[in-house]
């Protein structure tokens, strides 16, 4: 009796377990068959060439270019913020701030990653880009740069957090060698923790422009809705994600075309943040316990 | 001046550097927080918490948002929590060794990484459409939940992890079975490390608006939700609403609305580092 109920258990928690395995393939069913139609309709190497996209006018071309280049150029300008930020920080507090400054902080920078994105870009509307417009003439009033830069900030303690563990991670003998050898702090950290580190460090970046180009509100509040093929900062673009919201809060009719636009835009999104995650996830696995 | 002055002065800029950067990020914080405050501050009184959505902004109120918040707190809850800890204790407990603990565990990792309007699009398809539940709260909480999952199975299993197997082997040596380990013995053990993860996977659906919008919540629900097969509206997507609008009595509600959120947001969170210190003080294997 004891030993039917213990297999219940087993079968019962693993069934939970296999719900995430459903969701992902859930994910792959509906993002491949609701685009299959549109692909019916609208050739590939169209979708991949067309510089515009304009599925919602009379004048229809489905080229992904407009949606791809606004979804780089913002997470372009938010990783170029969040980089050098997030590694200057990681290698301040695992290599200079004493511990207790460290375990004070470490906690408030993830607040920044905990504050919910509709609020950044309410920010990044009301605040960033009037201030910014005192210095850039020519800055729209929704555009690329301001909601970049915010995302950046969002997205700090990502690489922050995930590089300072791996940093912490080497070794003490490592550091000790170095300091034996008479180099500063900084000279360690660059010539002997920084590169023991990197793979970490670099799963971290990538981790972090994975949520960068998935990252929704901010771009759809503060950057627009005009798919333009540019790589103009101060004008008004648009994201994958952003397009997808807007089609989402207009009322278009299940299973038109346009209504599948919206899945040939998630499956490109998707392709991309899962080729990442890949990425990281082998990184992860094949340098993880090189210093073990 | 030699080089070791110029090594000990370029390490010392970098330590301020460092502090720079490390306030940076704080400070933005700081400026945000004080314009939302000087914003939406004024605006907040009992007639905002309790008015319906109105086309005038000073009559506008939160009543439908947060209420539909609450809700879908609860059922994302009452959803997530029980499949997250149970999939947690198989890959820890029981899948460890074998090809399908592997196979989930790669997966979960990847889930981790899939934008949350991609699970909108999942919502809208499954439980919108094929499960007919039309954008209703238990449409959203479903949605929320599968978003949420990956962060409630990775805490459960941190936790389970840190339970030393002394504890498990003094438990079998008594004659338990396996459950009744995991259950008297792991499960109260690492109770704390999993509440820790599971309010911070709370706080994270509470702030989500993409998934909602992509499953076809509305921003303009006249009614409180009764049942969670009614239609519904939360915080984020009112704040949203509210940004979008030309009018600047509504960018003053937004910024009212906005603070209500983080106070939600910064409790939930601030009870959840509590939490997670406590244990880790109160535990010492």
């Amino acid at each position: 009796m004891v030993r039917i109920k213990e297999k219940v258990i087993e079968g019962l928690l693993m069934t939970a377990g296999m719900i995430t395995i459903l969701t992902t393939l859930g994910i792959i069913w509906i993002l491949f068959s609701e685009s299959y139609g549109f692909f019916k309709e609208v050739h590939i190497v169209d979708f991949l060439s067309d510089t515009q996209w304009t599925p919602l006018f009379a004048q229809k071309h489905y080229g992904i270019l407009p949606l791809l280049s606004g979804t780089l150029l913002v997470t372009f300008i938010a990783i170029m913020v969040a980089l050098p930020l997030g590694i200057i920080i990681a290698i301040y507090l695992s290599e200079y701030a004493p511990a207790n400054f460290r375990n004070k902080v470490k906690p408030s920078l993830e607040i920044l990653a905990a504050v919910p994105t509709v609020v950044y870009g309410f920010f990044a509307l009301t605040v960033v880009t009037p201030f910014l417009q005192n210095f850039i003439p020519g800055l729209s009033t929704f555009n690329a740069l301001s909601a970049g830069m915010v995302m950046g900030i969002m997205i700090i303690p990502m690489i922050s957090s995930l590089s300072e563990d791996a940093l912490t991670a080497v070794p003490k003998s490592l550091r000790e060698a170095s300091y034996g050898m008479g180099a500063t702090r900084f000279q360690t950290a660059i010539k002997v923790t920084v590169p023991a580190a990197s793979s970490g460090i670099l799963v971290s970046v990538i981790l972090a422009i994975g949520r960068a180009i998935g990252e929704t509100m901010i771009v759809t509040i503060a950057a627009g809705q005009q798919p333009v093929f540019t790589f103009d900062i101060r004008q008004s673009v648009e994201t994958i994600t952003a397009y997808i919201v807007q089609v989402s809060l207009g009322d278009v009719q299940h299973g038109s075309l346009e209504y599948q636009t919206i899945y040939a835009a998630g499956i490109t999104l998707f392709l991309f943040t899962f080729l990442l995650n890949n990425i990281s996830y082998f990184i992860k696995k094949k340098y993880q316990e090189k210093y073990e | 001046m030699n080089s070791i002055r110029k090594n000990r002065i370029t390490d010392t800029l970098f330590n301020y550097l460092g502090i720079a950067s490390t306030m940076f990020g704080l400070i933005m914080l700081a400026i945000f927080i004080t314009n939302i405050l000087i914003d939406g501050i004024a605006r907040i009184d009992w007639q905002f918490l309790t008015s319906l959505p109105s086309r005038k902004p000073e009559r506008a109120g939160i009543l439908t948002a947060w209420t539909g918040t609450a809700w879908i707190l609860g059922l994302t809850a009452v959803f997530a929590i029980p499949l997250g800890v149970a999939a947690g204790i198989y890959l820890e407990e029981y899948g460890k060794k074998n090809k399908l603990g592997t196979i989930i565990e790669i997966n979960i990792t990847n889930l981790a990484g899939v934008p949350s309007i991609i699970y909108g699009l999942l919502g809208l398809e499954i439980f919108v459409r094929i499960l007919h539940f039309g954008a209703s709260l238990m449409a959203g909480a479903f949605t929320l939940a599968l978003l949420i999952l990956p962060i409630i199975i990775v805490a459960t299993r941190e936790a389970i992890r840190a339970v030393p197997s002394s504890l498990r082997e003094a438990s079998f040596g008594m004659g338990a079975t396996k459950w009744q380990t995991i259950w008297h013995q792991v499960l109260p053990a690492a109770s704390g490390g999993i509440l820790t993860g599971i309010i911070l996977s709370l706080s994270r659906a509470v702030g989500e608006t993409a998934p909602l919008i992509v499953i076809g919540a509305l921003a303009y629900v006249p009614f409180v939700a009764k049942t969670p097969l009614d239609e519904f509206t939360v915080l984020p997507m009112q704040i949203f609403n509210w940004t979008s609008r030309p009018q600047h009595g509504f960018i003053i509600n937004a910024a009212a609305a906005i603070i209500i959120l983080l106070v939600l947001t910064f409790i939930m969170n601030g009870i959840a580092i509590y939490l997670r210190n406590r244990w880790q003080k109160r535990v010492k294997w």
